[in-house]
């Protein structure tokens, strides 16, 4: 196996709350390579959100190391890890975080905005990573005039937008019904055919068998991690949703 | 993250609350447009009674004779005649730092026309008289040396005298009036000059040369020169003649050392100066409470930006996931908190000027607008933008991503 992508090695959480101790994370060493399709299951507490946050640079671990497409991530500064997640990661969430009152266009080239792009630029890939999840012609929409699951591809485009080597995307399908669970499920299976790295946290295992990969958490530790055929995510022909 | 960008950013945050950022700016205005009002008034309290002293005549000094003294009670300065026709001479010759020197005796007398009378203040002096007041001719001429030497009787006539003896709009030049039952000819009638910071009208007075004076008006000691001296010092030099006139008088007087002067040297800058600096003193104390108003302000600005910050807790949480580093929230709310100052400076400036203008024609104020008043009270407003808007800012920028997240 190449280089690995993600490489977490014995890797530890702790959280202080109040008097006593949380271990979120008791020592989990995960390995993904480039281009897989990887889904965390595991109950509420299990620690993946945890993993999630440690894996999308939002936080550091307590112990363990985390390298990053090679580089060691796990003791840069704040300043640093904004870079990384800027250049490296891109981020889908349940509940879409889109910036209210801001068009599609400007939700998807905020990234583009703290990388220092010239606003040129920024439109034309802002415009190229909208078309690429079927929104082309919905770029001057804001939020509130987008259905549920124009929005999660509104998020999405913004979480490929500045080319990231991995795409990860906690309960994507949290606040979406089946049907356009299904649609979103198929856009992050296209991207990882073409070689993006999906890092996907779901508690439904509906949503897990889309994944190639299924690592199981349960009390801060690694379960089970087992390879298999992905289920493939075929919407249904009337993809098109009518725009409430 | 660039300026621009960040600019854009906080116009739209700021336009999507327009009634909060208008009644937070308001703090500012109000601050602002009270600094600019107080100071113009201020100043120009200050500017009337510089012009007032500069009427007078500039790096003026007069010199009064000497007390007596009787039993121990002092009669004030002049009432011992000790200044000499020669210690003027001398002030002339001797001191370098004397531009001009001219004596100046008064007295109070009625003055008669054809068919008016006006009863006013009679000088006697020389031509230099009037380069030490400043004070230049309105039509006719002035007496000449030539006059004072020779004790003719010609007059010069303020302003305010010709027009109570001959009307307003008639020129009395070549005209007689009678002084003491003397006839004498009107030379010339001077320019206007207003009021003394005293209140007192320098144009109700009349001149005629100091030999007539003593000859057909009040005569005195021939010796003595009952009256004040006059001194212009030269340009910039006014305390160095007042030492040097002091020097050659004690010197001349033979006062021992030690003893005190038997002569007085009133300096007008130095009254000037005082009386200035009780009016920059008021306008000093009426801009602190102004700026008080201003500090009130940016606690309205600190107010609402903690509030905004609260409020858009999530968008920073978004903000941070794809890449803002804590110095760009930082930056972000910063240039919001300086756009609400400085707008409110700006707007403040506008209407502090009008405020001030107005004052100035309905009410007859004098104001002066300073220019740097103007460009130090937008870049206090731009400080207190910075003071008052860090905290919220730095709040902001040091939230953590994760519960910025899952804000609510």
């Amino acid at each position: 196996m190449a280089t690995p992508i993600i490489d977490l090695d014995a890797i530890t959480k702790t959280y202080r709350m109040g008097e006593v101790d949380v271990r979120a994370l008791r020592g989990v060493t995960l390995s993904v390579a480039e281009g897989e399709f990887l889904a965390i299951m595991g109950a509420s507490g299990s620690g993946k959100s945890t993993l999630m946050n440690l894996i999308g640079c939002l936080d550091r671990p307590t112990t363990g190391s985390y390298r990053l497409a090679g580089d060691e991530v796990s003791r840069l500064g704040r300043d640093e890890l904004a870079a990384v997640r800027n250049r490296t990661l891109g981020f889908v969430f349940q509940s879409f975080n889109l910036l209210s009152r801001t068009s599609a266009l400007e939700n998807v080239e905020l990234p583009l905005v703290y990388s220092g792009l010239p606003a040129r630029e920024r439109h034309a890939r802002a415009r190229e990573a909208l078309g690429r999840v079927g929104l082309g012609d919905r770029v001057h929409h804001h939020p509130n005039q987008l259905s549920g699951g124009q929005q999660q591809r509104v998020a999405i485009a913004r979480a490929i937008v500045s080319r990231p080597h991995i795409l990860l995307a906690d309960e994507p399908t949290g606040a979406l019904d089946s049907r356009t669970s299904v649609e979103v499920m198929a856009l992050l299976q296209e991207l990882g055919r073409e070689g993006l790295t999906v890092v996907l946290v779901t508690h439904e295992h509906d949503v897990a068998e889309f994944a190639s990969r299924l690592v199981v958490l349960k009390d801060g530790l690694v379960t089970s991690d087992e390879r298999r055929v992905a289920r493939v995510a075929r919407p249904a022909p009337a993809a098109e949703e009518a725009v409430p | 993250m660039n300026l621009l960008e960040t600019l854009r950013v906080a116009a739209r945050a700021l336009r999507r609350n327009k009634m909060r950022s208008f009644l937070t700016t308001l703090g500012i205005v109000i601050g602002i447009l009270a600094v600019i009002a107080m100071v113009a008034i201020g100043e120009g309290a200050k500017k009337k009674v510089e012009d007032a002293f500069a009427s007078m005549g500039s790096d003026l000094l007069i010199v009064l004779p000497g007390t007596t003294t009787r039993g121990g009670a002092f009669g004030g300065f002049g009432s011992m005649p000790t200044l000499t026709w020669e210690d003027l001479k001398a002030i002339r010759a001797e001191v370098p730092s004397v531009r001009y020197a001219a004596a100046s005796l008064r007295a109070t007398s009625q003055i008669l026309s054809e068919d008016q009378n006006w009863t006013t203040s009679v000088t006697g002096t020389t031509p230099e008289f009037f380069d030490i007041r400043s004070w230049p001719i309105g039509s006719g001429a002035l007496f000449t040396p030539s006059d004072v030497d020779s004790g003719t009787k010609v007059v010069v006539l303020g302003k305010t005298v010709a027009d109570k003896l001959f009307g307003a709009g008639i020129d009395p030049v070549g005209l007689t009036v009678r002084i003491k039952n003397n006839p004498f000819q009107v030379v010339g009638v001077l320019a206007p000059k207003g009021q003394s910071p005293m209140g007192q009208d320098y144009d109700d007075a009349v001149f005629v040369p100091q030999s007539t004076f003593q000859a057909k008006i009040q005569g005195g000691l021939q010796k003595y020169l009952s009256g004040a001296i006059m001194v212009s010092a030269q340009p910039g030099q006014t305390t160095r003649a007042e030492r040097q006139v002091s020097e050659l008088l004690r010197d001349r007087h033979r006062v021992p050392v030690g003893a005190d002067d038997d002569f007085s040297i009133r300096n007008l800058t130095d009254i000037a100066g005082a009386q200035q600096q009780g009016v920059s003193t008021i306008t000093t104390l009426l801009a602190v409470i102004a700026m008080v108003s201003l500090v009130v302000g940016g606690i309205g600005i600190m107010n609402i930006m903690l509030v905004s910050v609260t409020e858009r807790t999530r968008e920073i949480g978004i903000r941070m996931a794809v890449g803002a580093r804590p110095r760009d929230i930082l930056a972000q709310f910063l240039v919001e908190a300086l756009t609400l100052s400085i707008a409110g400076g700006a707007i403040g400036v506008v209407f502090g000027v009008g405020l001030a203008k107005l004052l100035g024609s309905r009410m007859g104020w004098p104001v002066l607008i300073r220019p740097d008043i103007i460009v130090i009270s937008v870049v206090f407003s731009a400080v207190i933008g910075i003071a008052f808007g860090i905290y919220p800012a730095r709040k902001a920028s040091q939230l953590d991503p994760i519960e910025a997240l899952r804000f609510e």
